[in-house]
């Protein structure tokens, strides 16, 4: 077993017992600082994928904002005290029955199809790369991105604004 | 060796994880802590795929640095909303938001 | 050569926060007209060394009802955060502990990892000071992660590239494009003071207010862990403007008999702790900001600055073009 296949196993393990715990935690606090390893972990796989433009995107953005923002809300709204809560609602055994025959679906398809081995290699400087994309073939979907980002930014506020 | 294959069945794995993150969970927080799990599961995908498939151009990497971007507006919006309900009904358990019902 | 790097990472990492603590303390007594401590050693170089010994040995209290696993670990990211920052530094030609091609782009996605730490430590102490100090630190930190990210995209719109070592090759910038490169250059040392949550930014940890805000409730040995993620984050960000606007390990003359290497730590290094002695010396020289002058700053100055700054750069390099 040669150092790449160690380390994916090592960030699969992580991204995946990161995932049960972000599901299944009692504590909402836990279930959210669960998110770190879990994000962490995928990033790690962006490094195995030689994808380090996204890489340091996702844990700018996913880890550094997107964490904070919900440990944030969870602080401001009651689920930080709530430890007697229920935390499950009545769904469980159908979701078990959905989710397990889900990924019993998928992984019967998906590891029986002849993927065939990697062709060719990444463009070496990936930020170009993707830059490129964006201001060449794919600019439309950069300025339409950019005005939802406008848009829900605007919105948010508006929502969560306090009324005088 | 390992090869596409072993990526999507992480990403398969990660995905079914949040789905049931959704379907079980009743507060509304931990309910949109799935769907980014979910969102993540689709961007593995796409690296994945631009790794082994499509490397030129990396149309993989444009796809998911869209879904990130996305999935922080989503969460941007759904947490304003969290707090907006909390303010106005008390509860942030989605089954107790039910004042349309019957 | 990687060896040789991670040596003088360990040595600047490390060992330089536990530099910088004595150094604050005999700057901060001088600009106060005083001596600063001078019993441990000649003119006082050990005191911090006694000054861990002493906090080795104090006990190790968990508050009364905290949640012990998330209260541990809560320091230990927001160092483990600090000293990453340094792996994309260059000291001297050639030395880097790893060349990124992302590289300040790792720097900002690294540095954004403290305030988790900060938000969980502050959570974690079952102390309603302490959730409000770790609430208003990590809206301050998110706020100012804004205009930091503007200024590094400036430094990237004008040289081309994310790699640090590249960004010093390509230095000094063209003179037409100083206006651009001044501005990011303050805009820059602004947000990494408030990200390092230094005076005068330092509400969250304000000891008249907050007792000691997001980490009052830590024992020794945890808060000279805090204390490293704060100091280190503090050289981390000195380092990289050295790096960014400053020319790195560049310098107008060579000193004698150093050869390159040595000649290019000796200018790194004097330019890191300049810079450093500035901050320091801002830090003990103005009051302190209130959170919502604070968060003005961020949202209404320094955004729209940067931001303006970005399309001024960008048309300058359209323009040499």
């Amino acid at each position: 077993m040669n150092a790449e296949a160690l380390a994916f196993y090592a960030l699969a393990a992580m991204v995946l017992v990161g995932g049960g715990l972000v599901v299944q935690s009692r504590n909402l606090v836990h279930a959210a600082v669960s998110l770190v390893p879990t994000l962490l972990g995928v990033a790690g796989l962006y490094v195995l994928l030689h994808a380090e433009f996204v890489t340091a995107i996702q844990i700018l953005i996913y880890v550094g904002a997107i964490t904070v923002l919900i440990l944030f809300v969870i602080l401001l709204t009651e689920g930080a005290t709530g430890l007697r809560v229920r935390q499950r609602n009545e769904q469980v055994p159908l979701a078990l029955l959905v989710c397990g025959g889900l990924a019993v679906l998928l992984l019967g398809v998906l590891v029986r199809v002849p993927w065939g081995p990697a062709a060719g290699p990444l463009p070496p400087y990936n930020p170009g790369a993707v830059g490129r994309s964006f201001l060449m073939p794919y600019v439309l979907a950069f300025e339409v991105t950019s005005l939802v980002i406008l848009a829900s930014l605007v919105g948010a506020i508006v929502i969560a604004r306090r009324e005088e | 060796m390992i090869g596409l294959s072993h990526y999507l069945v992480v990403s398969t794995l990660l995905f079914a994880l949040g789905l049931y993150g959704v379907l079980t969970r009743r507060n509304a927080v931990a309910i949109l802590m799935g769907i980014e799990l979910m969102l993540n599961a689709a961007n593995v995908n796409f690296v994945a795929f631009t790794k082994f498939v499509d490397p030129t151009f990396v149309r993989g990497h444009v796809a998911a640095l869209i879904v990130i971007t996305l999935a922080a507006c989503e969460a941007v919006v759904g947490l304003a909303l969290v707090i907006n309900a909390y303010r106005h009904l008390e509860t942030v358990n989605v089954d107790q938001v039910d004042l349309m019902k019957g | 050569m990687v060896v040789l790097a991670a040596v003088v990472f360990t040595f600047l990492a490390v060992g330089g926060p536990l530099f910088l603590v004595l150094a604050e303390r005999k700057i901060s007594a001088w600009i106060q007209a005083r001596v600063g401590p001078k019993h441990v050693g000649p003119h006082g170089l050990l005191q911090t060394v006694a000054d861990t010994l002493k906090l080795l040995y104090k006990e190790n209290i968990v508050p009364h009802r905290a949640d012990v696993v998330l209260f541990s670990v809560a320091p230990i990211l927001v160092a483990v955060a600090a000293l990453l920052d340094f792996v994309v530094i260059p000291f001297a030609p050639g030395w880097v502990v790893r060349d990124l091609n992302v590289g300040i782009l790792y720097f900002a996605a690294v540095s954004s990892l403290t305030v988790i730490g900060i938000l969980t430590g502050g959570w974690a102490s079952n102390n309603k000071y302490s959730l409000l100090g770790g609430l208003r630190s990590a809206a301050q930190m998110v706020s100012y992660e804004l205009p930091l990210g503007f200024s590094l995209l400036v430094v990237a719109t004008l040289t081309g590239t994310l790699s640090t070592v590249r960004i010093v090759e390509a230095q000094p910038y063209p003179a037409v494009a100083y206006p651009c490169v001044v501005v990011a250059a303050l805009v820059f040392l602004v947000a990494a003071t408030a990200e390092a949550n230094r005076i005068p930014f330092d509400l969250p940890e304000a000891e008249a207010e907050l007792v000691a805000g997001y980490f009052s409730e830590y024992t020794p040995m945890r808060f000279a862990l805090f204390q490293l993620g704060e100091y280190g984050s503090l050289l981390a960000s000195s380092a990289l403007f050295t790096t960014l606007f400053l020319g790195g390990w560049k310098g107008p003359f060579a000193f004698p008999g150093l050869g390159p290497v040595g000649n290019g730590l000796v200018w790194f290094l004097g330019k890191t702790y300049a810079v450093v002695f500035f901050l320091m010396w801002v830090r003990w020289t103005y009051p302190r900001f209130r959170i919502d002058q604070l968060l003005n700053i961020s949202w209404k100055l320094l955004l729209p600055v940067s931001m303006v700054n970005l399309l001024v750069a960008g048309l300058l390099v359209v323009g040499i073009r």
